[in-house]
């Protein structure tokens, strides 16, 4: 069985710690990184990051759903009910997704 | 016809007890008849039906195990009992798409094994989204790409008629609908091009090719374009699952039907957050599943299409 990269709930577990604790290590982006796929959509379906965030995707519906750039960037495989898909943004810019199954469902990264 | 698309007590317990079932079509007078699979199970009335020519199966979602249907390989499992019990057997099985729940290759490999214990051997399918979620997209395409160089649409001829099978799954315009392409409608415009128009067409992919709902993505975007090409023919047979329920549309000589799935039902079109399982209660599945509609077609011009519940 392949695992695509950081998809895990262990990296969701440490990236909410990381998100909702005070003693960010220096160097660690302040934002929320993480991103909830729920009722067919994503929320918050914006999000602004500083460069070098590792964002985090979790499914949160009974169906699948997919990460998937507009422009090829990432692409997470199928996220089961509770599964996790995570990539980091090093590139500043504006980053639109979209989930493959339910192409409906919209999101952006913006990376500063 | 009403004799036809009146189901006997007998057959409505067959059915309900059977769970998932396809949809049988069967050829007579050159013109397609899809016709309830219970139905078609019954000895009596199998030598009325003419001769099998293929079924329907769709969205067995192999690998899905939540609660609107924990046993998706035991559904599959009784549609294909039923199939087999068919006093004639059918020339071919068509799978609409959605084999798989996530494209795991073990997903693929069970729903091979089970789809291998059909006694008709010929089979031909088009991937669904959630068989296309995979990285490079070739869990399914190793499997299931010969007929089509991996392409994934084709088409053949069987009996006089000539089928099509179209991917609609591949090139998603993120919140917009299913979409072809101009290289698949360009392939297509060349593989009617000078075919009579007598020719009985069966065109078959994963998500409709006409729009039932827009909100959930009910539709493909260039399909437009697709029946442009095809209105000059006599006889226009256009099948889909990816709703898992039926739908059926009937225009000018084309004829639109939705299968059911055999895993699990969805919710009718924009009732509720989108289009994921319909939580039923299990007494209440078979039914949901099991059940197809009765079509009698007299002329392709006369294409009379109704739904027969078992409920």
């Amino acid at each position: 069985m392949r695992l695509a990269p950081f998809k895990s709930i262990a990296a969701l577990t440490l990236l909410v710690a990381a998100a909702a604790g005070s003693a960010v290590p220096a160097g660690a982006p302040a934002s929320p990184t993480i991103v909830v796929a729920r009722e067919f959509m994503f929320a918050p379906a914006s999000l602004q990051v500083p460069a070098g965030s590792t964002v985090t995707w979790t499914n949160r519906d009974d169906e699948p759903h997919t990460v998937v750039s507009d422009a090829g960037v990432f692409r997470s495989g199928a996220l089961d009910t509770n599964e996790s898909f995570s990539f980091r943004f090093d590139k500043p810019g504006t980053y639109h997704y979209a989930c493959s199954i339910h192409p409906r469902m919209v999101g952006t990264i913006v990376v500063e | 016809m009403a004799e036809e698309t009146q189901v006997t007590r007998r057959a409505a317990l067959r059915c309900m007890a059977f769970g998932g079932a396809g949809t049988l079509f069967a050829l007579a007078g050159g013109v397609f008849t899809p016709i309830e699979l219970a139905a078609a199970a019954d000895l009596k009335r199998a030598a009325r039906l003419g001769k099998p020519l293929f079924v329907q199966i769709s969205d067995t979602h192999i690998g899905f195990n939540k609660d609107a249907n924990p046993d998706v390989g035991g559904s599959l499992t009784r549609t294909i009992e039923l199939v087999n019990s068919m006093a004639e057997q059918p020339d071919l099985i068509i799978h609409t798409g959605d084999i798989t729940h996530l494209s795991k290759p073990a997903e693929f490999d069970l729903a091979q094994q089970l789809l291998g214990r059909l006694r008709t051997q010929e089979l031909h399918t088009v991937p669904g989204e959630h068989d296309t979620t995979d990285p490079t997209v070739s869990e399914y395409l190793d499997r299931f790409g010969g007929n089509s160089d991996r392409r994934g649409y084709y088409s053949f001829d069987h009996a006089g008629v000539h089928f099509v099978a179209l991917v609609n799954v591949l090139q998603f315009k993120p919140g917009g609908l299913g979409t072809l392409g101009t290289e698949q409608l360009a392939w297509v415009a060349a593989d009617l091009k000078g075919r009579s128009a007598s020719t009985p067409i069966v065109v078959f992919a994963h998500m409709p090719l006409w729009s039932v709902y827009e909100p959930w993505g009910w539709g493909t975007g260039d399909a437009p374009q697709l029946i442009e090409l095809l209105r000059r023919f006599g006889s226009v047979t256009v099948l889909n699952g990816h709703i898992h329920q039926i739908v059926q549309k009937v225009e000018g000589n084309l004829t639109f039907h939705t299968a059911r799935s055999t895993a699990y039902p969805q919710p009718a079109a924009g009732v509720g957050a989108g289009p994921g399982p319909l939580k039923v209660p299990p007494d209440q599945l078979p039914a949901m599943l099991g059940v197809t509609s009765v079509a009698v077609v007299k002329h392709p011009r006369s294409l009379a299409l109704s739904d027969a519940t078992l409920a």
